[in-house]
């Protein structure tokens, strides 16, 4: 377990930007910034669709790359997980946004924005699971 | 101009990823830890991002259509459901077993961690058994 410095400046920052790119996407295209969504339905590609979702997810690292490469690594990067946790936390993930039409981006950014009460409900259920999963596995296993 | 437009908002959300910490997996099972050793500073990533958001969606709801294309995508189901709610559990524990969430698995790839490349490829499998779920059910 690796523990991380606050950094409440940086993170409002950070927010913000990704705040005004979710912003933008809907203002531009039309469309909710919602990863998980997004990248879910390149896997079964409509006519007219596709070409703007694969942009947008190809951004994600050309971003977080150029910051990393501008400024250094400000939050560092520590992934501690075995293989086996790493492939089932990633099924999960995947399966789980799926199923419930959302991640992060999604409910907790775009979503919780519009007032929505189907992200407000999904949001705290998987803050309320996370924040479970990392209790079990860091205080009642020793684990994480 | 719909794709360009896509593109550079991608980079931006994937800037603000870097910037917010959310890339650092560490970090976010340090946020999900409220018991432990607890940095709030993901919180502060919502905060902001919510506000911005927020405040240019009533802007934007004003207009009849975007720039580039010809209407709004904005989800129509209002309804909770088994699924939204299960769902939104899976992923949770995914989320905190390893504190990687769909924009910051795909934000740290160029970082050429294996484990970044077992994640993804893990997570797109688990929405294509989502998707054959959907065709057989």
């Amino acid at each position: 377990m690796i523990a991380t410095s606050f950094t409440p400046g940086l993170s409002l920052l950070g927010g913000a930007l990704i705040g005004l790119a979710a912003a933008a996407l809907l203002l531009a295209d039309g469309k909710v910034a919602g990863v998980s969504g997004i990248l879910a339905r390149c896997l079964a590609p409509q006519r007219g669709d596709f070409a703007w979702r694969v942009a947008f997810l190809c951004g994600l690292p050309l971003g977080a790359t150029l910051v990393i490469q501008l400024t250094g690594d400000a939050h560092g990067f520590a992934i501690t997980q075995s293989l086996p946790v790493l492939v089932s936390g990633g099924l999960l993930v995947g399966f789980g946004t799926a199923l419930g039409g959302g991640c992060t981006s999604g409910h907790g950014v775009c979503g919780l924005a519009r007032g929505s009460q189907r992200s407000l409900a999904a949001t705290l259920t998987f803050m309320a699971a996370g924040a479970l999963t990392v209790f079990a596995a860091r205080h009642l296993l020793g684990g994480g | 101009m719909r794709v360009l437009a896509a593109l550079l908002c991608g980079v931006v959300f994937g800037v603000g990823l870097a910037v917010g910490g959310m890339t650092n997996p560490a970090k976010v099972l340090g946020f999900l830890d409220v018991t432990g050793v607890w940095d709030p500073s993901l919180a502060f990533v919502m905060g902001g991002a919510l506000g911005v958001n927020a405040l240019a969606f009533a802007l934007t709801r004003r207009r009849a259509r975007p720039l580039f294309a010809e209407s709004f995508a904005l989800p129509t189901l209002r309804d909770l459901d088994r699924e939204l709610v299960v769902g939104a559990a899976i992923f949770g524990v995914g989320w905190g077993l390893v504190g990687l969430c769909p924009g910051p698995a795909l934000a740290s790839l160029l970082r050429g961690q294996p484990e970044v490349f077992a994640f993804v490829a893990a997570m797109v499998a688990g929405m294509s058994l989502d998707r054959l779920r959907r065709l057989y059910t």
